[in-house]
């Protein structure tokens, strides 16, 4: 199959499985020519066949991640949480003002994606006279996202501490994330909430079973 | 909605906690006391005056939409369901009478959502006439009852007198009612063939009923449903809700986190 049949394919497709079948093929190519119709498809409000789109422009990676800031989607929520989950997936630090600005988007899909693309930027790829600076942008913004009024994403704002703090090891950091993760663990009105930062917690304790046997 | 009602709705958001009982309260502007209610809901309002305005709008015989509804009703009963007072019971217990099928079918949610047995009987009483009589009626969207409202109730209120009731229901021909007692005879008899039967539904040809399935297995916190979920095809966000209710389910029943609550928690950590 070439590029353009399988290009093709996914224009044809007359119904939520063959699209499915269309996206997942053209997706496993990782052919960066793929990208714009990948990215045409996060618009398609089909769950099955964005998965797949957003699961070939993380694999095709560094290549898809210009044209995705490009065609962030400002009128279709559901298609900017496509586009953000890539980002996040990717973790190029050139998403990060996109991620910052997202994880205050109105739409609750958008900012726990957002919350958790903040947790997985690669900071090795990014200029480090810019690191310190943009690390603690990223730790006041996900300190803050555990205050949002949806569960969920007070959730992915947990799941982007716990990242982060890993990304950054024994940092100053690290210790404004602790007590952080303590509070939601003690505090949180949801159960969910008090789960997830627990284990938070717990992967971020150097070995626990020594500080349980000493 | 009517142009009034919107402008009602944006007013309603700068509503202080007295305004919106004084709102309800009075009878003379129809459209404004229904936003009331909602209102009192929406923000789990506790206050006497208000949980009397509300018992009092399950009542109501002023506000009537085209087709003879109740809507004040509707949303008195949804308010009523939220906040969470038991005193509300019996005049909810009484609207499962009210001609008006959609406030039978909240005042059905809020009993369940009270988790009052004493409403059981008046549920069962409902399913009369078993599936011979649960059909359409003619020319409206919905059944005679709101069979899945009173299903999931009985579920939950663990009215374990009425499995004999709620069984015939598994071979009712509206999926969702079918969907409804499988998720009721889970909860009352704990026996995992019924659960399996919403694990069956996630792999439904049509999004809509994934999405029921979906609800239903959260709502019953179904641990084996966790791989099952992640997989099916239906928005992230459902998938999201229902994995947090089994895994809150599961936490209630644990003193540390175990490899189950981790795997549930790594399953929407990729979901996000």
């Amino acid at each position: 199959m070439t590029l353009d049949s399988l290009l093709a394919d996914v224009d044809q497709a007359d119904s939520a499985v063959s699209l499915l079948m269309a996206v997942r093929s053209l997706a496993q190519t990782g052919d960066p020519q793929a990208v714009p119709k990948l990215i045409e498809v996060l618009g398609f409000n089909n769950p099955g066949a964005a998965v797949a789109a957003v699961q070939g422009l993380v694999a095709i990676g560094e290549p898809a991640v210009a044209p995705l800031l490009e065609h962030l989607d400002g009128y279709n929520y559901g298609a900017r949480a496509w586009a953000i989950r890539s980002l996040a997936e990717i973790g190029d630090p050139r998403a990060l003002e996109v991620l910052l600005t997202a994880a205050g988007d109105f739409a609750l899909s958008v900012r726990r994606a957002a919350a958790r693309g903040l947790g997985r930027i690669q900071w090795q790829n990014l200029d480090p006279s810019q690191r310190e600076e943009a690390q603690s942008r990223v730790l006041e913004r996900l300190l803050a996202t555990t205050a949002d009024s949806e569960w969920v994403v007070r959730y992915a704002a947990i799941v982007g501490l716990e990242a982060l703090a890993k990304s950054l090891g024994e940092t100053d950091i690290q210790q404004r994330i602790k007590p952080c993760l303590q509070q939601l663990h003690q505090e949180d009105e949801e159960a969910a909430i008090r789960g997830r930062s627990q284990l938070a917690q717990q992967r971020l304790t150097p070995n626990r079973q020594e500080l349980y046997s000493t | 909605m009517q142009p009034s009602e919107t402008q009602v709705a944006i007013a309603a958001e700068s509503w202080t906690t007295e305004q919106a009982i004084a709102n309800l309260q009075q009878t003379d502007d129809p459209s404004t006391r229904y936003y009331a209610a909602w209102w009192l809901g929406r923000f789990r309002v506790r206050d006497d005056r208000g949980l009397k305005a509300l018992i009092e709008a399950l009542s109501d015989t002023v506000d009537r939409s085209p087709g003879g509804g109740y809507p004040l009703r509707r949303n008195a009963a949804k308010a009523l369901g939220k906040l969470g007072d038991l005193r509300a019971v019996p005049a909810l217990i009484e609207s499962l009478r009210c001609p008006d099928y959609y406030v039978r079918e909240s005042a059905a949610q809020a009993l369940e959502a009270l988790g009052d047995a004493q409403a059981i009987p008046s549920l069962v009483a409902l399913l009369e006439g078993g599936v011979e009589a649960a059909v359409r009626v003619p020319g409206k969207p919905h059944l005679v009852q709101p069979y899945d409202a009173i299903l999931e109730a009985l579920g939950a209120l663990k009215a374990t007198d009425a499995i004999e009731q709620v069984y015939p229901f598994l071979e009712h021909d509206v999926p969702r009612v079918r969907f409804a007692a499988a998720r009721a005879l889970y909860q009352l008899t704990g026996d995992d063939q019924y659960g399996d039967r919403l694990i069956a539904a996630l792999r439904s040809p049509e999004l809509q009923l994934r999405r029921a399935a979906l609800m239903d297995v959260g709502a019953i916190g179904y641990l084996k449903a966790v791989t099952p979920v992640a997989e099916t095809l239906a928005e992230n966000s459902l998938k999201l809700i229902a994995l947090k209710g089994i895994l809150e389910h599961h936490l209630a029943q644990i003193d540390d986190l175990d490899e189950a609550a981790i795997d549930i928690m790594t399953q929407m950590d990729k979901l996000l």
